[in-house]
């Protein structure tokens, strides 16, 4: 994250760490991150609204993307495919 | 249809067993791995080619070429692990086949994708329930999964769809394991931007 196209004005908190937090966001997410940089990385949500909206809709995204309906073969598919092998139904 | 572990046995013996009966020509025991793993076979598949007649096309080459080459599979990795990397590969000549300019065979190195700079900067996670579980919001799902570049969807279908651990996906993909973390993250933020444009319009039209 670009501190100069993540924020268009400057107010008192330094945004020089976006970008850095950025890619530890995945593993923070996935409770994967080290404590030191948990702790980095909300230090700097508290102070940060823009990267408060990113970690917010990103976590909504790998919510509503693992909820997602998944396809699955048809039983048609399924009698295709076991004959296509020779196999009993 | 999923066949259960019997008798209590773990999932690793019940493999293990399934894999001898497979290799001594048992053909329930074929059947029986074909109702384990043929829906992640065919959801791979799906994602990777988006036509349901060639993923159902490519499920079939997956278990055949699976069936006759089962003797040389040594039982180092999981079953499905095995599946997923056969289908992968049919998937991925398909692609070549058809666009051999933009589907390379080789996994592409970790640099050669940009870095992905979120823009969107709404918060839209205030939208009521309803707009993330309307048949328009799945659809837009659906479609930018579709979208992602090809170097990412494998990795994101494995990992966030299919619960494959990274080490798995690694595996089935020929990557490093840095390698899928590093296109998983890229996958979220890409997902994320896309929808963010789909979601700040509804939250801002619902403001009036
Ligand atoms: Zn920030």
């Amino acid at each position: 994250m670009n501190a100069h196209e993540l924020h268009g004005e400057s107010h008192g908190e330094s945004h020089s760490n976006c970008k850095h937090l950025l890619a530890d966001l995945s593993d923070y997410l996935d409770g994967e991150a080290a404590a030191e940089v948990c702790a980095e990385i909300e230090r700097h949500l508290a102070d940060c609204a823009d990267c408060r909206a990113v970690v917010d809709t990103l976590r909504k995204t790998i919510h509503l993307y693992r909820t997602l309906p998944q396809p699955t073969l048809s039983p048609d598919a399924r009698s295709r495919l076991f004959a296509a092998l020779s196999l009993p139904k | 249809m999923a066949v259960p572990a019997v008798d209590g046995a773990s999932d690793a013996e019940y493999e293990r067993n399934l894999l001898q009966r497979i290799q001594a020509g048992d053909k329930t025991a074929c059947a029986e791995c074909i109702d384990l793993h043929s829906a992640g076979v065919y959801r791979l598949a799906l994602r990777m080619v988006g036509s349901p007649e060639e993923a159902e096309d490519i499920v079939q080459e997956t278990f055949l070429n699976a069936f006759r080459t089962i003797d040389s599979f040594e039982g180092r990795s999981r079953l499905s692990t095995w599946l997923y990397r056969i289908a992968y590969n049919t998937a991925l000549m398909r692609l070549r086949k058809k666009q051999p300019l933009y589907v390379s065979i080789d996994p592409p190195a970790a640099d050669d994708e940009e870095e992905i700079t979120p823009m969107q900067l709404f918060d839209w996670c205030c939208l009521p329930e309803d707009d993330f579980q309307s048949n328009e919001a799945r659809s837009e799902l659906e479609r930018a999964i579709a979208e992602l570049p090809e170097t990412l969807r494998a990795v994101f279908v494995l990992r966030e769809l299919e619960g494959l651990s990274t080490e798995e996906t690694a595996q089935v993909l020929n990557v490093t394991i840095s390698n899928v973390k590093v296109r998983l993250h890229r996958a979220r933020l890409w997902l994320r931007e896309r929808l963010s444009g789909y979601f700040t319009e509804l939250a801002h039209a619902a403001q009036g």
